[in-house]
C-alpha cells in the first residue's frame, strides 16, 4: 500500500486535517523548549564533569550545601513552563474532542480485525472509508467485541472504540489522498492486520464515488424497516395515546423523567442503552414491560434503529450527538441535518437491500 | 600483590567470618534470615528474569527487522511482547533495586544489624519466587497475548491464553512487594542509629521510603483489580465486560491505578542510586539534600493522582483528562528538581570517572530525553496522536531501561566489592558503560521519530515506509544487548578470580562503607554512632586520619 508522502521534512507524517498543522505546532513547541533546557543541561553536565575532574585521588569537592534561591528558580520557572504547555495542550485537546454542530456523520462498527463504515446515504465500506475534503465529518464508532482504536495519523487523531457505548471522533480532511488508517488499541491476534486507509477526495469527486456505488437503505430506513416490521417495536411505541411504550417522536436530544425522579438526556448512547438494557432507565409513567434485545440485535442494527428514532425528530439543540443522515426522511427537520446531499444518490437508493451490497470483497485477514 | 595483602592482614584486624563464608550449605542460604543474603537471592533471581526478558525483547526486535510478520506469526508475536512486558515489569523492574540493593544496603546506611523482620523478608523472596513460577507456568503452558496490562473485555472474554495464571502470578508476587515496603517502613522509623536523624538518611533512604509508601497504598489495589478480572474471566461475573454488565473503563483505573504509581516504584530507587552516585564520586554533599528529600515524597504522593493520563483517549470526560494533564505537569516538577540539585552537585567538585559514575552520568543524559518527552505524552492535545504509539515505547523506555536499568547496573558497579569482597574489572566496566549508552540510544531513538510517523505499538507487521527506522532500532538491541552480557561476565569472573576488595575503596563516609567487604553477619563490630551529615567529606567525617585511611582503605584479608 503506497501512501502519500511528499512531506517537507523527512520521516513525518503528511499534514492532511484542519488540526494536523495545530497538533504539529504544539509538538514544534515543546519540542524547541524541551531542546532548550535538555540541551542546556546536558552540556553543564558534561562540562562540570570534565572540568572538576578530580585533580588526585580523593580529593574532597566544595563544601556547597544548597541555595534557598536556587531551588525557588528552579522549581518556578519549570512550573510556569509546563503550564504553559498544558494550556496550550487543552485548547487543541479540546478541539480535537469537541465535535461542532455540523457534522456529517459517519457510522464506524469495530470488530476484530476489521472496520465497518456506512455512511448516511446507506454505502458501507470495509477497512476503506472515502470522505470528502473540506467538510466536517464525525465518526460515531463502537464495537462487537474488544476495545479498538480508530487512529490516523496524517489527520493526528485517535480515539477508543469501546463495546457497550458510542464514542465519536471528528475531522475535517483537508488535502485529497490515501492515508493510513490503523487499530491503535490492542484487540488480539491480529491487531496488526486491522488496517485500512482513509481516502479523502475533492467534494465533487466524492459526490461521484457515492452516486458511483449501489448503496443499500440508508441507516434511517434500515432503522425503520427493524422498527416496523423486523423486531416489532412499533407495536408498542407507535399507535398513539395509548400506546404502552414510551413516546419516540420528538425524542431526540431532550430531557427525560424517569422512574425515580432522574433526569438524563436522550443521547445516542441513551437510546442504545435502552434497546438493550431497557430495564436500567424507564420513562416516567411507563410499566417496566419491554424485554430485552440484547443478543437480538447487532451493533449495526443498533446503530440503524438510533438513526431511525433519531430521524422521528427531537431537540435540535443536542448539537454535540444530533445529527441526522443527510438523506434522512423530511421527517428530520433537524438543523443539523448534514450538508450537501448529491442529489442523484436518492435515485441510488432505489434497489434498496437490506443485506446491503459492499464496495470490497472482505479482506482475507478477516476470518474470525 | 601477595604481599601487600600479606601486610595488611597482619595490620589490621580482620574478621575471619563474613556474611559469605560463614556457611555454604544450600540451606544457611534458603533458610537464611540475614538481609544480605536474602539481597543476594534477589539479585541472582532478578537479573535471570532480566535476561529472560531481554530475550523475547531480543525477539520482539528481531520481527521488527521486516515489516511483515515473518519470524513469529501474530499469535506468537502477541505472547512475546507480552512474556516481556510481564516479565520486565513485575518480576524484574519492579524489585530490582529494593529488594537488591534496597535490602541489602538500607540496615548498613542506617546501621541497624538487619531489617526490622528478617523472617518476612525471607517470606517475600519466596512469595516472589512462587509468583514467579506461577507466572513462567502460565509461560510454559502457551503464554497469554493480552499484553502485560491486560485490558479488559479482551482478556475477560476473548483472550484464550493463561490470563488467569498470568495474573496470579502477579498478584502474589504484589504480596512480596508489600512486605518489602513494610519492612523498609518500618526498619527507617525504628532501626536508626544513634544520631543517624532523618535528615542525616543517605537519599538512597529517602527514595527507599517514598517507594515503600506506594507499595504499601498501591500495590492492593492492582491486586485487587486481578481479583475481579479473574471472578470475571471464571465466573462470568460482569464487572468489566459490557456485554454481561461491565464497564471496560474501569479496568483501566483500576489497573492505572496502581500501575502509574508502580511506575514511580520503579524510577525512585534509581534516582535514590543516582544520589548516591553523584554525591560520592563528586566527593562533596549534595546539593539541596532536603528539596532532594522530599521531592522523592513528592513524586510518591503526586504520582498517585495522575493515572487518568492513560485515558485521555479512552472516551473518559474529556475534563477528567484536562485535570490529569494538569496534575502530570505538577508531577514532572519534583523530577526537574532532582535533575538540577544532581547537576549543581557536580559544580566544584572532584569528580571521579569511575564506572559507577560513568552510569550515573549516562543515567543522566537519558532520564533527561525520558523525562523531557513525558512532557509530550502528558500535554492532552498531543497524546491523541501520540497515544498507543511507538512514540510512548521510547518514552518510557528511557525512563524503565535509561532510568531503572543504568540506575541497577551503576548501583551493583557501585556496591559490588562491599557485596562480595570482590574488585571487577574497572576497564570492562567502564566499557559496558558506554556500550550501554550507545546501544540504548540507538535502539530507542529511532523509535520516538517512528511513533510521530504513527507506528502503533504491539503491531507484529508495519508499513514498508517505515521499515528504516526499525532496523536502526534492531541494530541498536544487538549493541544494548551485548553492552548488558559484558556485565555478567566480568562480574562472575570476578567472584572466583576478581582482586580482593577495600572495606572502603573509594574512602566514602556513608556508614556502610565504614564496615568491613563484605560485611560480617551482624553489619557491624559494635553499633556506630553518627556525629556527621550525610556525604560529609570534612574533618567531621573522620576520614582524613592516617588511621582511617590506611584502615578503610586495606582490602579485607
Amino acid at each position: 500500500m503506497i501512501m502519500q508522502q511528499n512531506s517537507w521534512i523527512p520521516l513525518f507524517p503528511e499534514q492532511a486535517s484542519s488540526f494536523a498543522s495545530e497538533v504539529d505546532y504544539l509538538y514544534f513547541f515543546i519540542l524547541a523548549v524541551t531542546l532548550f533546557f535538555g540541551i542546556g543541561c546536558a552540556v553543564v553536565i558534561f562540562f562540570f564533569a570534565v572540568k572538576y575532574r578530580e585533580k588526585e585521588k580523593f580529593g574532597r569537592g566544595a563544601d556547597i550545601h544548597g541555595s534557598m534561591v536556587l531551588e525557588v528558580t528552579w522549581t518556578i520557572i519549570p512550573f510556569v513552563i509546563s503550564m504553559i504547555i498544558f494550556i496550550f495542550g487543552a485548547v487543541v485537546f479540546y478541539n480535537l474532542y469537541r465535535p461542532p454542530a455540523d457534522t456529517m456523520d459517519i457510522y464506524v462498527v469495530g470488530k476484530q480485525w476489521m472496520w465497518k463504515f456506512q455512511h448516511g446515504t446507506g454505502q458501507r465500506e470495509i477497512n476503506e472509508l472515502h470522505v470528502p475534503a473540506g467538510r466536517r465529518i464525525k465518526l460515531v464508532m463502537t464495537t462487537e467485541d474488544v476495545i479498538h482504536d480508530v487512529y490516523i495519523p496524517a489527520f493526528r487523531t485517535k480515539a477508543d472504540v469501546v463495546p457497550g457505548r458510542y464514542s465519536t471522533l471528528w475531522f475535517e480532511a483537508t488535502k485529497p489522498g490515501k492515508y493510513h488508517l490503523y487499530c491503535a488499541e490492542y484487540c488480539g491476534l491480529n491487531h496488526s492486520g486491522m488496517r485500512g486507509s482513509v481516502i479523502v477526495m475533492p467534494q465533487n469527486e466524492f459526490d461521484n464515488w457515492l452516486s458511483g456505488n449501489t448503496s443499500g437503505q440508508t441507516p434511517v430506513e434500515a432503522g425503520r424497516d427493524l422498527f416496523e416490521n423486523k423486531l416489532g417495536c412499533a407495536s408498542c411505541h407507535a399507535g398513539g395515546a395509548n400506546q404502552r411504550g414510551a413516546k419516540l417522536e420528538g425524542l431526540f436530544g431532550t430531557d427525560v423523567k424517569l422512574v425515580g425522579g432522574q433526569t438524563v438526556k436522550a443521547t445516542d448512547e441513551y437510546i442504545r442503552n435502552s434497546i438493550i438494557n431497557p430495564g436500567a432507565q424507564v420513562v416516567e409513567g411507563y410499566q417496566p414491560i419491554m424485554p430485552t434485545f440484547k443478543g437480538q440485535v447487532t451493533e449495526e442494527q443498533l446503530v440503524s434503529l438510533v438513526a431511525y428514532i433519531k430521524s422521528l425528530g427531537g431537540n435540535g439543540s443536542a448539537n454535540m450527538t444530533s445529527t441526522a443522515a443527510p438523506t434522512a426522511p423530511a421527517a428530520t427537520g433537524s438543523p443539523t441535518t448534514g450538508g450537501t446531499t448529491p442529489a442523484n444518490t436518492a435515485a441510488n437508493r432505489q434497489g434498496s437491500n437490506p443485506n446491503a451490497p459492499k464496495n470490497q470483497p472482505e479482506p482475507a485477514n478477516s476470518n474470525r | 600483590m601477595q604481599n601487600i595483602d600479606a601486610i595488611n592482614s597482619e595490620i589490621i584486624e580482620r574478621p575471619a567470618v563474613n556474611y559469605l563464608n560463614n556457611g555454604y550449605s544450600l540451606k544457611s542460604w534458603l533458610l537464611t534470615r540475614d538481609h544480605k543474603r536474602i539481597a543476594m537471592l534477589y539479585l541472582a533471581s532478578v537479573s535471570f528474569f532480566f535476561m529472560l526478558g531481554g530475550i523475547f525483547a531480543g525477539l520482539i526486535r528481531l520481527e521488527l527487522l521486516t515489516p511483515q510478520s515473518d519470524l513469529l506469526e501474530s499469535a506468537s508475536y502477541n505472547k512475546v511482547f507480552t512474556a516481556h512486558g510481564v516479565i520486565m515489569v513485575f518480576l524484574f523492574l519492579i524489585p530490582a533495586i529494593p529488594a537488591t540493593l534496597g535490602n541489602f544496603l538500607i540496615p548498613l546506611m542506617i546501621g541497624a544489624k538487619d531489617l526490622a523482620f528478617p523472617r518476612i523478608n525471607l517470606l517475600s523472596w519466596y512469595l516472589y519466587m512462587s509468583g514467579a513460577a506461577v507466572a513462567a507456568y502460565a509461560l510454559l503452558q502457551g503464554g497469554v497475548d493480552t499484553g502485560w496490562t491486560f485490558y479488559a473485555p479482551y482478556s475477560t472474554t476473548f483472550s484464550n491464553g493463561y490470563v488467569v495464571a498470568t495474573g496470579l502470578g502477579a498478584f502474589i508476587i504484589g504480596f512480596s512487594s508489600i512486605l518489602t515496603g513494610l519492612n523498609f517502613i518500618v526498619t527507617v522509623h525504628t532501626m536508626r542509629a544513634p544520631g543517624m536523624t532523618w535528615f542525616r538518611l543517605p537519599l538512597f533512604v529517602w527514595a527507599h521510603y517514598a517507594t515503600s509508601l506506594i507499595m504499601i497504598l498501591g500495590t492492593p489495589v492492582v491486586a485487587i483489580t486481578i481479583l475481579l478480572l479473574a471472578l470475571e474471566r471464571l465466573a462470568k461475573v460482569g464487572i468489566f465486560d459490557p456485554a454481561i454488565g461491565g464497564d471496560p473503563i474501569l479496568f483501566q483505573h483500576l489497573f492505572w491505578f496502581y500501575s502509574h504509581p508502580a511506575v514511580y516504584i520503579m524510577i525512585l530507587p534509581s534516582m535514590g542510586v543516582i544520589s548516591e552516585l553523584i554525591a560520592n564520586f563528586s566527593r562533596k554533599r549534595i546539593f539541596g539534600y532536603e528539596f532532594v528529600a522530599f521531592s522523592s515524597i513528592a513524586i510518591a504522593v503526586i504520582g498517585f493522582i495522575v493515572w487518568g493520563h492513560h485515558l485521555f483517549v479512552s472516551g473518559q470526560s474529556i475534563y477528567a483528562g484536562l485535570v490529569f494533564s494538569f496534575l502530570t505537569m505538577v508531577v514532572a516538577i519534583p523530577s526537574a528538581v532532582k535533575t538540577f540539585n544532581w547537576t549543581a552537585t557536580l559544580y566544584k567538585g572532584s569528580i571521579s570517572w569511575d564506572t559507577p559514575m560513568l552510569y550515573a552520568l549516562g543515567f543522566l543524559g537519558l532520564f533527561l530525553v525520558g523525562g523531557l518527552t513525558g512532557l509530550f505524552l502528558g500535554t492532552a492535545g498531543l497524546d491523541i496522536h501520540l497515544s498507543d504509539t511507538y512514540f510512548i515505547v521510547a518514552h518510557f523506555h528511557y525512563i524503565m531501561v535509561g532510568g531503572t536499568v543504568m540506575g541497577y547496573l551503576g548501583g551493583i558497579h557501585f556496591w559490588w566489592s562491599k557485596m562480595t569482597g570482590r574488585e571487577y574489572s574497572e576497564f570492562w566496566g567502564k566499557v559496558s558503560a558506554m556500550v550501554v549508552f550507545i546501544g540504548f540510544n540507538l535502539l530507542f531513538f529511532p523509535q520516538f521519530i517512528l511513533g510521530y510517523m504513527g507506528m502503533p505499538r504491539r503491531y507484529a507487521s508495519y508499513p514498508e515506509e517505515l521499515q528504516v527506522l526499525n532496523i536502526f532500532s534492531t541494530a541498536g538491541a544487538s549493541v544494548l544487548g551485548v553492552g548488558f552480557i559484558m556485565p555478567v561476565f566480568y562480574l562472575v569472573h570476578s567472584l572466583f578470580f576478581g582482586k580482593k576488595a577495600a572495606d572502603n575503596p573509594w574512602l566514602l563516609p556513608g556508614l556502610e562503607w565504614r564496615t568491613a567487604s563484605p560485611p560480617i553477619t551482624e553489619n557491624f563490630e559494635s553499633t556506630p554512632i553518627v556525629t556527621w551529615e550525610a556525604y560529609e567529606f570534612g574533618e567531621e567525617s573522620g576520614l582524613h586520619t592516617e588511621e582511617a585511611r590506611r584502615t578503610t582503605l586495606a582490602p579485607t584479608a
